[in-house]
């Protein structure tokens, strides 16, 4: 249905249109997870893995309501898609690192609750993309969600150093980068068309 | 007796004060940061979406309380998000129904609605180890707080990004719209200023407090 070029889908769902910074979407581990840039990287690789295989499936579930005309089970069939996920990656990082399972803590089956996982699911749906065009959507969205925690965790890194009054400690200093950060991502309109 | 009673009338009346401010579930809890920072670009969008947050909280409040018994604890939070998903479906539809236009705005903000922390929190936190008295309580007050941060931040935003509050102008023509504020970007700053606020209050309280300790030294 939807005609854009794969390379558009790309650049638009990470940086035009990035999930977190233009849509608010996966705020919490973006607030929570942002303190340190290695554990932020690791979280942003394990969102990605959990948005690749969610698009997968929903497409699937999406063209099956469709052929059997349900579409008011699409939500509900879509949020347990993505529960079965996260709990799956939960096992396999429990056993393959269990240090990483330890500094992600309650943020890892947090990920269900993430917007940014059911909010890609349902826009490559309202958008009417193909499979194809779904897995780049879900790979750029992915990298642009990593990007932005990656380059917020930086920052933060280099803020711990800084003198500031107690009144800004926390999250209202936290979300007055994040505003910054979007102000410059808006810099990227226009590109990819 | 009368004095037993009045003081559970004390408690329930407590489940519902402390969602508006003490615990308000935006500024003190920071739970449900996404629909708060999307959707606050007007003070209608703002409405739309606490009057909508807080059916599904306290009915899916309501549910969670009344099928506590029955929930097997391995399965509880799957079966809470299909709670929640179920009335989110309805709500979706709902609106779609009343008004086009609010549904085009909104989005999939709506259908976002079942990951909003705040309600699986409170099912898990609150619903699943309460009456459904308490549970319909806590649920008014914290969807009513949520509500209130919700206008909060949309008046801001639309007063200083349109110069207008519930689409009525309100400055003359002079007035130089701060466009940013209806960007992503200005939801990112009136939430940080608005946290701002509450935190020198917090402080300021804290102070006192211990001034007081010290007089009464």
């Amino acid at each position: 249905m939807s005609g854009d070029p794969l390379w558009s889908i790309f650049v638009n769902a990470c940086l035009i249109n990035n999930f977190v910074l233009a849509y608010f979407l996966g705020i919490c581990p973006f607030l929570g997870v942002s303190g340190k840039l290695a554990t932020a990287a690791r979280m942003g690789g394990a969102v990605t893995f959990v948005m690749l295989v969610s698009s997968t499936c929903a497409y699937g579930i999406n063209q099956l309501l469709i052929a059997i005309d349900a579409p008011y089970l699409r939500l509900i069939s879509f949020i347990a898609v993505i529960a079965s996920t996260v709990q799956l990656v939960e096992m396999f990082i429990k056993k393959v690192s269990p240090a990483l399972f330890r500094t992600l803590g309650i943020f890892l089956p947090l990920i269900t609750t993430n917007c940014a996982i059911l909010g890609l699911a349902l826009f490559q749906t309202n958008k009417g993309y193909d499979f194809a065009q779904c897995i780049v959507y879900a790979l750029g969205a992915g990298v642009g969600f990593t990007l932005a925690l990656v380059l917020m965790a930086g920052l933060r890194e280099k803020l711990e150093l800084a003198s500031v009054p107690d009144v800004v400690r926390g999250t209202a200093l936290t979300l007055t980068l994040a505003g910054l950060l979007s102000i410059a991502f808006m810099g990227f309109a226009g590109l990819g068309g | 007796m009368a004095m037993h009673l009045s003081m559970t009338d004390a408690r329930s009346t407590d489940e519902f004060i402390k969602g508006l401010w003490r615990e308000n579930p935006v500024f003190v809890q920071a739970l449900g940061m996404c629909p708060v920072l999307a959707v606050s670009n007007t003070a209608r969008n703002a409405l739309a979406m606490g009057l909508a947050t807080l059916f599904v909280l306290l009915m899916s409040n309501i549910v969670v309380s009344t099928l506590r018994a029955f929930i097997p604890k391995q399965v509880r939070i799957a079966t809470y998000i299909l709670v929640i998903a179920t009335f989110v479906t309805v709500v979706d539809y709902a609106i779609q129904a009343i008004s086009l236009d609010l549904h085009k705005a909104l989005g999939a903000f709506i259908s976002l609605i079942v990951v909003n922390c705040l309600i699986l929190g409170r099912a898990e936190a609150f619903a699943s180890k309460n009456t459904v008295t308490r549970s319909i309580l806590d649920g008014l007050g914290m969807g009513i707080g949520f509500t209130f941060a919700l206008l909060c931040l949309g008046a801001v935003r639309e007063i200083l990004g349109n110069g207008a509050l519930f689409g009525v102008q309100l400055f003359h023509d002079g007035f130089q719209d701060w466009v940013v504020m209806i960007l992503p970007s200005g939801g990112f700053f009136s939430l940080a200023a608005w946290l701002l606020v509450f935190n020198a209050v917090k402080q300021r309280r804290a102070r006192h407090a211990s001034a007081d300790v010290e007089v009464a030294r």
